[in-house]
């Protein structure tokens, strides 16, 4: 397995907390909450070694549409990236529910 | 949580599966996901942990009576019981114990998508499991411990002896339960003993319907929320058994005679043998 961190600037606060997924085949949980700081931070446990620009490529993706001041943690049991992004948007969906 | 639009009990995940049991509106989940309460014996193995380790303990209600479901998430390692995940689970166990010999009475509801012990975590899930197995014979004799295997894991290992020790157990027809799995028997005793890919013969012979059919398991029920929640209910309201299932070593011991070993006996054969040992299937 992995670990990366990734930094971005963000300004929107995050209202509540939120969990989905599940650590399984193919799939990832997702914990989302709001950042102690301007920033969102985003720690990524994977078990799929060596896709480090794929991580940033999604999540590159995610801030830019999400302004999100948001503390991420992500444990990934080799979700493809468009899982990944699926299970993103759906933490953000529950976040504001 | 996104409230599912779909029935069928094994399309849902562990925390899913909880809140649809407890009466609407009173699940509450106790060491949730914030807590990250994980497994600290993945990580150095190279293995990604849950927040949760994959067991959901959730307070609520069935039938406006208190109830603690203890769901395991088949879908993380299997279902495999760690240090951690089973101390989630004969904690809660505890305290209801401790709450029934007070006269509260906590209905305590057992979902068991699992493989066993967790074998990364080895002799500490060993022990998780005797801590379990312990708290629900001392708990059953307040109130009935009612067990689940929906589907799609089934319920093996340390963990089937587990399901063993409940008041009763809720199976469907995918659900199936077996102390060592078809995979496992087949890499041990070679494929003339059982072959893992024969669906109709590992169904046959450790399915709900033939468990339900033999005695093994008390109520066969569709893949299907309502039809779960209803049989869980039921268990509660037909009380404690007068004899639990594992105390009847008599019965079972008269069981294991009336087999001759020398012939094989597929499932329908079993069934026959046993659903006439004087109490009925």
């Amino acid at each position: 397995m992995e670990t990366l961190n990734f930094d971005y600037p963000a300004s929107q606060a995050v209202s509540r907390r939120a969990h989905v997924g599940v650590v399984g085949s193919g799939d990832l949980e997702v914990l989302l909450e709001p950042s102690p700081d301007e920033r969102g931070h985003v720690t990524v446990r994977t078990s799929a070694e060596g896709f480090g620009e794929v991580w940033e490529s999604v999540l590159d993706r995610f801030f830019s549409r999400n302004d999100l001041a948001a503390a991420v943690e992500i444990n990934d049991s080799g979700a493809t990236p468009g899982t990944v992004a699926l299970r993103l948007a759906q933490a953000v969906e529950e976040s504001r529910s | 949580m996104i409230a599912p639009a779909r029935t069928r009990y094994t399309e849902l995940s562990a925390r899913e599966r909880a809140a649809a049991l407890l009466d609407p509106g009173t699940f509450r989940e106790l060491i949730g996901p914030f807590e990250r309460l994980e497994s600290p014996h993945l990580q150095p193995q190279g293995i990604v942990p849950a927040c949760d380790d994959g067991v959901v303990v959730a307070r609520g209600d069935l039938d406006g009576e208190r109830a603690v479901v203890l769901a395991v998430e088949g879908l993380f390692q299997g279902g495999g019981i760690g240090e951690v995940s089973g101390a989630k689970i004969a904690g809660a166990l505890e305290l209801a114990l401790r709450a029934g010999e007070r006269g509260h009475s906590v209905r305590p509801v057992l979902l068991l998508e699992t493989g066993g012990i967790r074998l990364q975590e080895a002799n500490l899930g060993l022990l998780a499991i005797a801590e379990i197995h312990a708290a629900i014979v001392a708990l059953r004799s307040h109130v009935p411990v009612v067990g689940v295997i929906a589907g799609m894991v089934g319920c093996f290992g340390g963990m089937a002896i587990t399901a063993g020790l409940c008041s009763h157990i809720v199976m469907t027809r995918e659900g199936r339960l077996g102390l060592n799995g078809p995979q496992v028997i087949e890499q041990e005793a070679g494929v003339a003993e059982l072959d893992s890919e024969d669906r109709r013969l590992v169904w046959e012979t450790i399915g709900g319907e033939q468990r339900v059919a033999t005695g093994m398991a008390d109520a066969l029920v569709e893949d299907d929320v309502a039809a779960i929640a209803r049989a869980v209910r039921d268990a509660f309201e037909a009380g404690v058994p007068a004899e639990h299932r594992s105390a009847q070593v008599g019965r079972y011991e008269a069981r294991l005679a009336s087999i001759d070993a020398s012939e094989l006996l597929d499932g329908p054969a079993l069934r026959a043998l046993w659903s006439d040992d004087g109490r009925g299937p």
